[in-house]
Parts: C-alpha cells; structure tokens; sequence
C-alpha cells in the first residue's frame, strides 16, 4: 500500500467512527466534538486529492466557525445528558430501507462520475483558488449570487424574531 | 543506516527542525514570562524577578519546576475525558501553528541538502489560510476546559471566549485580504516577496503603509484572538477567578499557559510577514554598511554583560554570565571578519526576530498599560466598528489595484 492509501483509510475510518460516535454519545458536548472530528477528517481528504482551498476552508468554516457556535449554544443552554427514550418499533425497517437505498445511491453515482471526478482533480480546475473563484464568479455566477441572497434573506428573519421577541 | 538516513533524508531533515523549532520555541516562551514580568514590573516601577539569579534569569527554570512537581488534583463531577483533551488540544494547535511560519528566504546548505529555515513546505499555497484554520480549531481547548470543569466561573471563561472567538475571527480574516489582494497569492514567502517589489524603498515598501487600516484591524483582532488585555475576559481574574482555568493544576495549567504565550509568538510572526516585511530590511538595499548593525548590537551587549556579570558573588554570576557574554561578543566580531558569508545570511532572520520582538514588546505594553474591556464593549467594538473598517479596507483596496490595472500605473 502507498502511503497516500494509508493516510486515505486512517481519514476515512476517522471520519466514519466520528460519524457513529455522533449518533451513539450521549452527551450533546460528546456529540458535537465527534462532528468536529468529523469534519476534520473530511478536510483531511480534500488536502489528499489536492483541494488545497477548500481543505482550509472546511476547517476554518465548518470544524471552526459553524461548530464554535454550536459547542456556545449546547454551553449557554447547559444541556444534560439526553435521556433514552424506547426506540420506535416503525422507525427500524424504513430506516434500514433508507439506509440501503441511499448507499446504493450515492455508490451508483459514485461509479458512473467517477472519470470526471477524476479528471476534474488532476486537472487542477478545484484545488487552485483561481479556479475555484473562476468557477463561482463566472460559471456559476447566479446561483452563488441566489444563495448569498438567500443567506441574507435568513439573516434578516433572525433579526426580526429577535426583535419582536424583545418589544 | 546509512541508507536509511540517505534514502529518508527530507524525513530526517523535517523530525530535527521539528525537535530543534520546539526547543526553542518552548525556551523563548519561558523567557517571555521573564520579560513580561520584567517589562510590566518597570511600568509600574516595581523590580520584577530579581531573586533566582541574576535579573531573575533563572526564575523560568524554578517556575517550569514547580509546575511538574505541583501536586495535580482531578476536580469531582468534571468529565474526564474532555477535561484532559482541553490542555492538550490548546497546546497542540498553538505549535502547530508555529509550524507554518517561514523565519528566512535562503536555505542553508548542509551535507548536500539546502535546508529552509521554516518546518513547512515552500510551496504551501494556503500558508495563512492554513494558519487561520489551526487558530480556529484553538478555541476549543479553551471552550471545553470550562466546560468540562464542571464549575461555574471556568464555563463563563468557556463561554465568553467562543463567544469572543466567533465575533473577532471574521474581522480577523476580512483584514488580511487587503494584503492578500495586493501579493495574489495565500503563500507566506510570496506575500514578503511582494513587499520587496522596491527595494530601495527600505521601510516604506511594506504593507502597514498602503494597508494602515487592515494592520490596525488585524492586530486588534489578533490580540482578542489570544485572549491577551485588553481583551482577557475569558480569563479576568476580578471576575472569575482564573476564568478557563481555575480548576486546572500543575502541569495541565502551564500547558494553556504555553498555548498563550506560542500564540502570541505566532500573531507576533504574522504581523511582521504580513504587514512589516517579514525578513526584508527596513533600510534601501544599496545601504550594505546596515549589514554590520547585528555585530554593533551583539559587540557591546556582549561586553555590557561580561561587566554586569563579574559584580556578582554567586557561581551563575560570576562565571556563567561572563561567558555567555564572551560567546555573544565573540559571535559580533565573527560576523565583521564574515569568513564564509555568514553576515549576508544572518540578516534575513535578524530583522525578522528583531520585529517580532517590537511586536511581543507591544503586546506586553498594553498589558502594562491598558485597562480590560467591559463585556458590552467588547461585542460592540468587535461587530460596529472592527468588521465594517476591515470590509471597507478590502472594498478600497480592490478599487485601488482595479484602478492600476485599468490605468496602468504599476
């Protein structure tokens, strides 16, 4: 094996046993340390094929950002330790129906994209920052612009709850 | 073995500048609580350490000491697993972080290798973004040290300092791209190669000129990032005993200790790359009679300490100071006679550690000498003016490189 497929299994099973560790701790905080992991673990694998920019910017955004916060609220509401409710019988079958069905479909899409991906890595159009910025400002221009309007749009909502809240 | 070492040589190379940065990293930090207690002392005309040797130059060893043989209780109630993950996560990401830094431009030719002053690669194009992502990961050893402690005041400091971490990270981050837009590039080395476009421009060549406003931005940022006065609320004493770590003894407590301190070296080494030049010389290039100024410092330093030494009656004083002071004089004599080019390859790191001293300096000046911000303040300082005065940075610095490029005046 070389050495870029032993870093990409030790990510990979990180990032899998974070996500189980996720779903199976108890505690919020425990939770939510396992989601940094995983989200470290993912950066981990962007920075193997190459995706320099967006590596650091997972980890800046997500396992910083958007977890900091996280970890703030689970602290300023003092959450406890979550109590076990009995699991619901009609949840077990769907959800392993789900489950299976959505492994095969992103396993499907996997096989079936799998050239282009992989062009798109050695050709360098994602791990540079030019390309990246090529890519948001000039392909896809609208829909980056639609969604910072959205962003915006929920922002301004936060801050009218809060408002009427208040008053 | 010998083919292991030749065949695994960048390997080898990287495992001893590893050992060797931390070694000195872990004695500059102990030194720096020498000095800041020195420089905070003579602010408020006290002496400071001046019993364990002499100028208290042993106080760091007796203090490093008395943290490994302190007896290390476990509070009851905390949980122990993050309890223990907290110190080690802040310690961790503070020197990795150091890790990034580049301290020269020429390698150092050494068994056939040329070996980069600096641990990570040279061509790391994400150099500072590389860093803000380790600084944003160092909150949570601070965050979960007050949580995990299972005690009041350490869960305020938690959570006034992920509450301050969210507010200056994006101020933080909005400063720098001011810099970045005018090298092009996240890379450390291009962004002090960009501000040697003029070298006969000496000092007024770097980015705190054009960029006044990203390095006030920044270095108020930078400071509120490490938890240092006036932003120090995660850890006021008056209020909250030791704020995140009160309930950490010994060991567990001087690793947070050295966490700070590696942060303020590595904000210190930022600010110089990115506003003050990095290595570059403050003087004209053409002015090569500023190479000698090391050896006219370290000369009479040298020989000040030699005479300071010999006053003294103790073995340490008497002896051991007199010789460090040969070694230095002798270092500054070396560097005049230059046999082997030694002065020209000096210089590059010279400046750089010359400001990021001016820049510790500062940071324990304000320590010395600014009160601590009142809670309210600091959010509304952080949000109404730091964000709005970095954004209009980057919005006139693009203007102003767009309107170059349109009218060519390069």
């Amino acid at each position: 094996m070389t050495a870029p497929l032993v870093v990409f299994f030790v990510l990979a099973a990180l990032a899998v046993i974070g996500a189980i560790s996720l779903i199976l701790q108890k505690h919020p905080i425990h939770s939510a340390l396992s989601l940094i992991v995983v989200m470290v673990a993912l950066a981990g694998l962007y920075l193997l094929m190459g995706a320099e920019f967006v590596a650091a910017v997972q980890i800046i955004v997500y396992g910083g950002a958007i977890m900091v916060l996280f970890v703030f609220v689970i602290m300023l509401l003092n959450a406890g330790v979550e109590e076990h409710t009995s699991l619901s019988k009609l949840a077990g079958p769907p959800g392993l129906l789900l489950v299976v069905a959505l492994t095969a479909f992103v396993a499907a899409t996997i096989a079936k994209s799998g050239a282009s991906v992989q062009t798109a890595a050695q050709t360098g159009a994602l791990s540079s920052t030019k390309g990246i910025s090529e890519m948001v400002f000039k392909d896809f221009v609208y829909p980056f612009e639609l969604t910072s309007f959205l962003i915006l749009v929920a922002i301004l909502g936060a801050v009218v709850l809060a408002q009427r809240e208040k008053s | 073995m010998r083919s292991l070492l030749t065949t695994n040589a960048e390997l080898v190379i990287t495992i001893v500048k590893i050992a060797l940065l931390l070694f000195i990293v872990l004695t500059v930090n102990a030194y720096l609580t020498w000095f800041e207690r020195k420089v905070v002392a003579h602010i408020q005309s006290r002496w400071g350490p001046h019993r364990v040797g002499p100028h208290g130059l042993l106080q760091p060893l007796a203090d490093g000491l008395k943290f490994f043989f302190k007896e290390d209780p476990t509070p009851a109630g905390v949980d122990r697993f993050v309890y223990f993950l907290a110190p080690l996560l802040a310690l961790t990401l503070a020197l990795t972080s150091i890790a990034i830094i580049p301290f020269g431009p020429e390698p150092i030719h050494l068994f056939g290798h040329d070996i980069y002053l600096g641990i990570a690669p040279l061509n790391l194009n994400i150099g500072i973004l590389a860093l803000f992502a380790i600084t944003a990961l160092g909150v949570y050893g601070v965050a979960l040290a007050g949580w995990s402690s299972n005690s009041k005041y350490p869960l305020f400091g938690g959570l006034r300092s992920s509450a301050q971490m969210i507010s200056y990270e994006l101020a933080l981050t909005m400063s720098v791209v001011g810099v970045l837009l005018m090298a092009g590039s996240f890379n450390l080395r291009d962004i002090i190669n960009a501000q040697a476009r003029h070298p006969e421009r000496g000092l007024f060549g770097w980015n705190v000129w054009p960029q006044i406003l990203g390095f006030f931005c920044f270095f108020v940022a930078a400071i509120a990032e490490t938890n240092r006065v006036p932003f120090d609320l995660p850890e006021a004493e008056q209020e909250l005993v030791g704020g995140f770590h009160t309930e950490y003894a010994s060991f567990k407590f001087a690793m947070f200790f050295i966490a700070e301190y590696t942060s303020m070296i590595t904000v210190s080494c930022l600010c110089t790359i990115m506003f003050f030049g990095g290595w570059l010389s403050p003087f004209p290039a053409s002015w090569t009679f500023t190479h000698y100024l090391p050896s006219v410092i370290l000369i009479p330093f040298g020989l000040w300490v030699i005479m300071d030494g010999v006053r003294y009656e103790t073995v340490f004083g008497r002896l051991v100071l007199p010789a460090v002071g040969t070694a230095i004089t002798a270092v500054g004599l070396i560097l005049i006679v230059d046999p082997r080019h030694i002065n020209e390859f000096i210089q590059a790191p010279f400046w750089f550690l010359s400001k990021v001293l001016v820049f510790l300096f500062v940071y324990v000046w304000m320590r010395g000498t600014l009160p601590r911000f009142r809670y309210d303040q600091l959010m509304a300082f952080g949000w109404k003016l730091l964000l709005p005065v970095s954004i209009l940075n980057v919005i006139l610095t693009s203007f102003v490189i767009l309107a170059k490029m349109q009218w060519g005046h390069q």
